[in-house]
């Protein structure tokens, strides 16, 4: 009997699990050129000369004064060259690429090309402020004159890597016919493309972008890819050979984008009956030296400031601040992993101050059906977050293990964080931006084929989608067929992102495969294009931030036990228990993955893994150096969820991918401050800061 | 440069390269060998192990010299075994695979120790998994699965 009876087999595991699964590294092509990237060895300043080393025959040195049309690489906000231009604004921004046929010559080249700067003073703390979004709800300065009292805490988030397996890289070739065609590591093939369409200033025709399999991606292969591509494309240009370019772990550690450090300084105001009446939240984001998708990730952090509660009177404020590091971008959780560690933190750190129970506290402020949201829109759909607090706390036993952990001298301690996500792209993004389109196809011989730019880099959408479709057409799973992402062949269903796979795409090939069986004719080649409609209560004022900030929400509960070792200051995992409401589960194996994969990798981020700048460059450059969780690290894991379907998701399904993630860091925070007794602000709360706090630290 | 001679997946072969040359690019580069996969290139995440007279290690760190007279096995050929079925099932059962690039690293990992040690415990196969990186499972699929292919292949090992 299987375990998850229900699943159904995953399309591409046989390939994956015997090593037969092709990614950016395996591809090899004819006449294959490599590329190597020369970095800037200063966090600042002017490019006075290069000096490029004599060319062996057939190496070649492509640098800005190569770029064809655009020396940009196109992101949200495009402010990142694609090549230095007289200047360089982080260590490791690129210079400039060898390329040539053998790696070893290629190493020489970089070693021996001579690089003068004229050095500026770089920044590196929060001075200069290059985004600003803020937006209130009620009245707050009107509630801070009723107020009785006044909560004040600050709390810190540091970089997270993303750390998937594969390292980052691409491979240009050409096609049967001659076209420039991309493939390698990546999340969304179409931002490739227009990156590289942009650079070189191609038209629609003139590029492909083909996705093989993808070792994780975690969002750090959401926007970087983009870059890499338009190096090669830029090179390919003078070269007309293949090219691959395949980072090394230190490169993809120390020049890759990361999460976003932050600093979230929280105001709470109290009324005489110990009711929150207010909240202020000031949150500052490192964006590093380029803005590139920085305000949207702001947007969601700021968002997410008061996570699953509902405050009458909000005053929420941001700012993305340039400094002169690596540019910080997409990872799973996009901004809100920040914001919501801050808000789980600090409605416990309320709770002890105003000496009320913290877990009746937050029980007070749960958002409900039909609630206002921060941003003054609605809840509009069913929210069960007490059945999911019930259910964690049954399957954790959570009530007799914090009382016990509370007492003096215990080493043990539970933290239980509540959280929220947005599915989605922010407001109507979905119905006016990405303008998803899928496609669901049959031949003659009635074989269904589906199309579809999301990206299967571990989460299984190629199964699920593939599984909608198959379901809706009352067809067993392997009768239909999904292949990988091909820009000549794919329409654009949008970027692989913002947990909207499902929940949009998803709901798309549902929609697709039902329209598809309503006009089937046996042995006619049909199709049916499926572009998003998205619900029309959602209204959403960018400007201002009001109305719907996304379609719908998906909902957690994380419990995590820990111990403490007062000798080592170490912590080690001892349980961790999880309840979700994604909707309805499309695939119960998959979920339960994403759910396993994601909670310890916010985990992680809560206490393990730790990655410094120190003078614009970064301390921890190796897996070995930047620790994430091994077997040893992971105590057992127990995931639930709660059945709660959404009209809008394919077959009720919501978002979930990066749902998983966000409640890790509250509840390890919260599990470590319950068995030191003194409260935590910063993460990661690593053995250093423990041994800090226990000396200084806030009861 | 010199001549090295090793026994590569049950064959016995040759090859004439630099004796320092990493075993990982000998047999990605030379045998077209790509089940190995290389995550770090620094023994930190085990996505390149083979085995190695049976036991699994880092193909990364191996120099060629230190192969010459030994018998290595990758991926490739241990893929054609029941062993691999019995973990395949297992793997495929507990959803132990998702981007997957780690899985061929971690199949031989779990040969290594379930030919060992057949009836390891979960303290025993979380230590001998633990030199293995993965960034998308979380572990408890995994650690399962190899608990299960050992009560399920009962005799093959
Ligand atoms: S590539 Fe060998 S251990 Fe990571
Ligand atoms: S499945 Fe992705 S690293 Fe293990």
């Amino acid at each position: 009997m299987s375990k998850y009876p229900t699943s159904v087999k995953k399309v591409d595991f046989p390939e994956k699990i015997s090593g037969k699964a092709k990614y950016a590294d395996d591809f090899v092509f004819p006449d294959m050129q490599y590329a190597k990237t020369v970095r800037s060895t200063i966090p600042c300043g002017k490019i006075k000369k290069i000096t490029v080393p004599k060319l062996p025959d057939g190496y070649y040195w492509i640098s800005a004064k190569d770029i064809v049309k655009e020396n940009v690489v196109n992101i949200i906000f495009s402010d990142w060259p694609v090549f230095a231009d007289g200047r360089v604004n982080y260590c490791g921004e690129a210079i400039g690429i060898f390329v040539g046929e053998d790696k070893a010559i290629l190493d020489k080249l970089c070693e021996e090309i001579k690089v003068e700067y004229e050095p500026e003073t770089p920044i590196y703390d929060f001075s200069e402020a290059y985004i600003s979004k803020g937006y209130k709800k009620g009245d707050y300065e009107a509630a801070k004159k009723k107020a009785k009292q006044v909560v004040r805490r600050t709390y810190q988030t540091g970089y997270q890597e993303q750390a998937y397996i594969e390292p980052q890289g691409l491979v240009l070739y050409y096609d049967e016919s001659g076209k420039m065609t991309i493939t390698g590591s990546m999340q969304c093939p179409f931002y490739v493309k227009r990156a590289v369409m942009r650079t070189l200033g191609l038209k629609d025709d003139e590029v492909r972008v083909i996705q093989p399999a993808v070792g994780g991606a975690f969002g750090g292969k959401e926007h970087y890819p983009s870059l890499i591509g338009a190096q090669l494309a830029t090179a390919s240009y003078k070269i007309h050979k293949p090219i691959k370019m395949v980072f090394e772990r230190y490169e993809d550690i120390a020049y890759s984008t990361k999460r976003h450090p932050s600093k979230t300084e929280m105001e709470a105001l109290i009324d005489e009956n110990k009711n929150i009446i207010g909240i202020k939240s000031k949150v500052s984001l490192n964006g590093g030296a380029y803005k590139g998708c920085s305000g949207v990730v702001l947007s969601r952090a700021l968002i997410a400031a008061t996570n699953a509660y509902v405050i009458p009177n909000l005053d929420i404020s941001g700012d993305v601040y340039r400094t002169n590091t690596v540019p910080t971008a997409a990872f799973r959780g996009f901004g809100s992993p920040q914001t919501i560690f801050a808000m789980e933190m600090f409605i416990h750190h309320i709770a002890k101050e105003i000496g009320v129970d913290p877990l009746e506290l937050r029980m007070k402020y749960l958002a409900k059906q039909g609630d206002i949201t921060a941003n003054s829109g609605k809840f509009h759909d069913p929210i069960v977050l007490d059945k999911l607090f019930e259910k964690a706390m049954e399957m954790s036993d959570y009530k007799r293990k914090i009382a016990e952990y509370s007492k003096p001298g215990s080493l043990r301690g539970i933290g239980m964080s509540c959280f929220l996500h947005g599915c989605g792209f922010t407001g109507s993004g979905e119905s006016d931006i990405i303008h998803a389109k899928v496609k669901v196809s049959k031949d003659e011989n009635d074989h269904v084929t589906c199309y579809a730019s999301s990206v299967d880099m571990g989460q299984g959408c190629r199964t699920t989608l593939k599984h909608i479709v198959a379901k809706n057409l009352g067809l067993p799973d392997d009768e239909v067929e999904m292949d990988y992402p091909d820009t000549d062949k794919t329409p654009d269903s949008g970027p692989t992102a913002a947990s909207r796979t499902i929940i949009i795409v998803g709901f798309l090939m549902e929609k697709a495969a039902k329209n598809l069986k309503k006009i089937w004719k046996k042995g006619v080649a049909q199709e049916i294009i499926e572009p998003y409609v998205g619900p029309s209560y959602i209204h959403w004022d960018e400007e201002t931030m009001q109305g719907d900030a996304y379609p719908s929400y998906s909902w957690g509960v994380n419990v995590v036990e820990v111990e403490f070792s007062p000798v080592t200051f170490e912590i080690t995992l001892k349980g961790v228990w999880s309840v979700y409401d994604v909707g309805r589960v499309v695939d119960e194996r998959i979920a339960v993955g994403q759910a396993d994969g994601g909670v310890l990798q916010g985990i992680g981020y809560g206490f393990m893994e730790n990655e410094t700048c120190v003078d614009g460059k970064f301390k921890q450059r190796s897996l070995s150096d930047y620790i994430i969780p091994t077997t040893m690290d992971v105590p057992h894991m127990e995931t639930a969820f709660i059945d709660n379907p959404f009209i809008y998701g394919a077959d009720g399904a919501k978002g979930m991918g990066e749902l998983t993630l966000v409640g890790g860091a509250p509840a390890v925070a919260l599990a470590i401050e319950n068995a030191i007794g003194k409260e935590i602000h910063k993460i990661p709360a690593t053995p250093e800061y423990i041994m800090e706090v226990l000396k200084d630290g806030k009861n | 440069m010199a001549k090295i001679k090793f026994n590569l997946n049950h064959k016995d072969v040759e090859v004439e390269l630099d004796p320092s040359t990493r075993l990982i690019d000998v047999l990605r580069e030379h045998f077209g060998l790509k089940g190995v996969k290389e995550g770090c290139g620094e023994g930190s995440c085990g996505a390149c192990v083979v085995l190695l007279d049976g036991y699994s290690v880092n193909s990364c760190l191996l120099p060629l010299a230190n192969v010459e007279g030994h018998e290595v096995i990758t991926i490739e050929e241990f893929s054609k075994t029941k062993r691999f079925e019995v973990l395949k099932e297992a793997f495929a059962d507990e959803g132990a695979t998702q981007c997957g690039f780690c899985s061929p690293g971690m199949i031989i990992a779990g040969e290594s120790l379930l030919s060992h040690n057949p009836h390891p415990t979960e303290e025993e196969a979380r230590e001998a998994l633990s030199g293995n990186l993965c960034r998308c499972t979380g572990y408890q699929s995994i650690v399962h699965a190899v608990l299960e292919a050992s009560k399920k292949g009962e005799g093959l090992w």
